[in-house]
């Protein structure tokens, strides 16, 4: 059968127009505002949670030492470097003694002649003693006067007094020797326990001030970590809980530790708690000291409970919940939430039943009266 | 009745539709171009929306935190929370700046937003993949403009960050996609400087006998400490308890506190009005030389198709036609182009929206908008060759 001509071209203008249409509604169904959402759900399953905390801190020592000298003066010598181990009572450096040196050679000189004066004093005295003697006999045969007595025995009070005086006079000096020499060895910077040389802080001809740190020493097998976790989320923190500790420049090796205190004060500036985290074992080779660290304590794990991921919380009307999905509809539920793991599952208490359906991803803002369009992935975002 | 229009048509309906396509083009074009705006003022709204603040709290006198810099003390959102009628307060960092992707960088907007987890203002509201940050450092939630995908590591400054959770339309203002991380990495992030930087500087304070005193030994430490650490944020953000208006809330915050508060309409005008309005006012102005164009071009091709079949006119006025019969035939004619153009317009700009960097929004009202005014040009355009064909000499038929 032949197929006229005008039906021919007639069919194939509605070849090209009814396509065009087609697509035309497509296009105004499926995009803009009259398009629905898409939306993937998730069943609310029953299961424990296991909180863990997360915060930062820099690794410290609990012991430092910080070795200088009492007095302002200048560096004579220093004995050891950065990284060396010491003993306790390891002299590692001295202080420039100036002229002390000097001062104890005069105080030894003072001395001497002291003990020279001494003997003189003492010279003295054993002749005041000898004549006060022989005048009191003489004054017993009358063969002087009372006056020469009194006055031998006024003489020998006066030198028993010089002896007592210069007795006393080199017992001072010799103090005064000692107090030098005590001074002398003040100058040396000294190590309090054994432990390894953080830092060195002045060279020698440096002057530092009273009190100025020349040499630093630390316990090494005294590591913590100065961990800092947000006082919001940080709920739980107690002594004596499993924690990691990652350092940055070890990442990807988690070290054993647990928390050995938390501070009883905490920053109120930074809004943190302050907790100090061991290691179980030393990290070797020991890490640098203000070497950042990520911390993660681990909680006991709590009993089951209905639980849903964060990725489905939503904020409506200044509640925090879910959208709960039944029979293609949506309905706002508000939740009252429990603790939440670092995978962000979060346990319900109240609002939701194990099995409910929810909304976890969706393209755009939902609304109660949204139309949406259930998914298995939401479209274009790799997974 | 015979329609003639549609005879006509069918007579040459190749020519007919292939006039149409490319006419729908140039309609795609002009539709695609007010999308460029609509989507302009979009990204906008959504950088408001998915704040989910109800007032922004910024820096005295600053247009902040979007249109201008702003800094205020992380510590103030105490001092706004106590306020009546404010039932969250909670600080934010905005700055927009290079974010490394593996070898390669992507300009996006970081976010820092305040501990508490998803609902506090600031969070982004909505995910499509992953889950929202739980760790108070290091991890990130980036918008899938970005590029980038769940478990990348992204470098902000010295720091890396792991891709935890992703999201869809969550740009600037500039439409750069979010990167949304915890506030005090951000605030890091804001004030760190490169290393270089801070070994120059600790130098230069160093070299200055002011804070260098051999006498404080200690001094020159807490200086390099106070240099070294930020305590600002950009802006708090607030949402209101149900009952209070915006600027019963606002007013005692700029009494008492001193500060600048905007609200949501506020806001909006901030950034439609200042911050895009060049930009927008240059697509105004592409947008009306394009419909310029298109009526020039629409009421040449009627004309063209018309003067194509002036001698058929010719014969039609021979044989008696009426003038209005002939005048229907053009204008029926001129309002199917005009209908298949519009048609193949709205699909191109459709499917050739997302192709584009940034956001184009088709809202409903322009396509409306868009095809009243393609009938109307398309019946003005009409009138001129309606007048050429009543204007036809009947001899011409046989001429």
């Amino acid at each position: 059968m032949k197929v006229p001509h005008l039906q021919r071209r007639t069919l194939a203008l509605v070849a090209a127009i009814v396509p065009l249409a087609a697509l035309f509604v497509y296009v105004v169904l499926r995009s803009g505002p009259l398009a629905p959402v898409a939306v993937t759900l998730d069943t609310v399953r029953s299961r424990a949670v296991a909180p863990a905390l997360s915060g930062i801190g820099t690794v410290q020592v609990r012991y430092i030492y910080k070795i200088g000298p009492t007095a302002a003066g200048r560096v004579r010598r220093l004995d050891v470097h950065v990284g060396d181990m010491v003993r306790a009572s390891q002299v590692l450096g001295e202080m420039d003694p100036v002229d002390l040196d000097e001062r104890m050679r005069a105080q030894q000189a003072a001395i001497k002649s002291a003990e020279a004066g001494l003997r003189q004093a003492e010279a003295r005295q054993s002749y005041a003693q000898s004549q006060a003697r022989r005048y009191e006999q003489l004054v017993s045969v009358r063969a002087t006067s009372e006056e020469n007595l009194a006055t031998r025995q006024q003489e020998l009070a006066v030198a028993d007094a010089a002896l007592a005086a210069a007795r006393e006079d080199a017992r001072r000096l010799r103090s005064e020797l000692q107090a030098l020499r005590a001074q002398r060895g003040n100058l040396r910077l000294v190590a309090p326990v054994a432990g390894l040389v953080a830092a060195r802080d002045a060279d020698p001809g440096t002057t530092v001030v009273a009190g100025q740190a020349v040499i630093r020493l630390m316990d090494p097998a005294s590591l913590w970590v100065d961990a800092r976790f947000d006082q919001i989320s940080a709920q739980g923190l107690a002594a004596g809980l499993p924690a990691e500790v990652v350092l940055r420049s070890r990442h990807g090796q988690p070290l054993a530790a647990r928390v050995l205190r938390t501070e009883p004060l905490a920053d109120a500036v930074t809004e943190e708690l302050l907790a100090k985290v061991v290691f179980d074992a030393l990290p070797r080779p020991l890490p640098p000291i203000g070497e950042l660290a990520e911390v993660t304590v681990r909680l006991p794990p709590l009993p089951e409970a209905p639980t849903i991921t964060n990725a489905a919380l939503r904020t409506v009307g200044g509640q925090r919940g879910v959208w709960k999905f039944r029979d293609g509809q949506l309905a706002f539920a508000p939740l009252r939430l429990g603790r939440a793991d670092l995978d962000g599952q979060v346990q319900v208490q109240e609002g939701l039943a194990v099995g409910d359906a929810v909304v976890v991803y969706s393209e755009g803002t939902l609304g109660p009266k949204s139309r949406v369009h259930v998914v298995e992935r939401i479209a274009g975002v790799s997974p | 009745m015979i329609s003639l229009a549609g005879r006509d048509i069918l007579h040459a309906w190749g020519k007919f539709v292939f006039t149409g396509i490319g006419l729908g083009l140039l309609i795609g074009v002009t539709l695609t171009m007010a999308g460029v705006y609509r989507g302009m003022v979009d990204d906008g709204k959504v950088l408001l929306d998915n704040s989910g603040a109800d007032l922004w709290v910024v820096q005295k006198d600053t247009l902040g935190p979007y249109a201008e810099s702003s800094s205020v003390p992380d510590d103030l959102w105490r001092s706004i929370r106590a306020m009546p009628g404010v039932a969250q307060a909670a600080n934010v960092t905005y700055l927009t700046m290079q974010v490394g992707r593996g070898d390669e960088d992507v300009r996006a907007m970081v976010v820092g937003v305040a501990a508490g987890g998803p609902g506090v203002p600031g969070w982004p509201p909505q995910l499509v993949a992953g889950r929202q940050i739980t760790r108070g450092h290091y991890e990130a939630v980036a918008d899938a403009a970005a590029g980038v995908r769940l478990g990348d590591v992204l470098k902000i400054r010295r720091n890396r960050y792991t891709v935890v959770g992703l999201t869809r339309r969550m740009v600037s203002s500039a439409g750069d996609p979010m990167v949304f991380i915890p506030l005090k990495d951000a605030q890091e992030a804001q004030f760190l400087k490169d290393n270089d930087a801070i070994l120059m500087q600790r130098r230069r304070t160093e070299a200055n006998p002011a804070f260098n005193r051999p006498a404080v030994p200690d001094l020159l430490d807490a200086v390099i400490a106070s240099q070294t650490s930020n305590s600002h944020v950009n802006a708090v953000l607030v949402r209101l308890r149900p009952g209070f208006a915006p600027q019963e809330v606002a007013d005692p915050i700029r009494l008492w506190l001193r500060l600048t508060v905007y609200d949501r309409a506020q806001m909006e005008g901030i950034l439609v009005g200042k911050l895009i309005a060049t930009s927008a006012r240059q697509i105004g102005m592409f947008l009306v030389i394009l419909a310029l164009v298109s009526a020039a071009i629409v009421a040449f091709l009627i004309y063209t198709l018309t003067m194509d079949k002036i001698r058929e006119i010719a014969v039609l006025k021979l044989i008696g036609t009426r003038n209005r019969t002939i005048a229907s035939m053009i204008l029926q004619q001129a309002l199917v182009l005009g209908l298949i153009g519009f048609v193949v317009g709205k699909i191109t700009a459709t499917f050739a929206a997302p192709l584009f960097p940034k956001y184009v929004l088709l809202v409903p009202f322009d396509t409306a908008m868009g095809l009243l005014a393609v009938m109307a040009i398309c019946v003005l355009s009409s009138v001129v060759a309606i007048r050429v064909a009543l204007r036809v000499d009947p001899a011409q038929a046989i001429g």
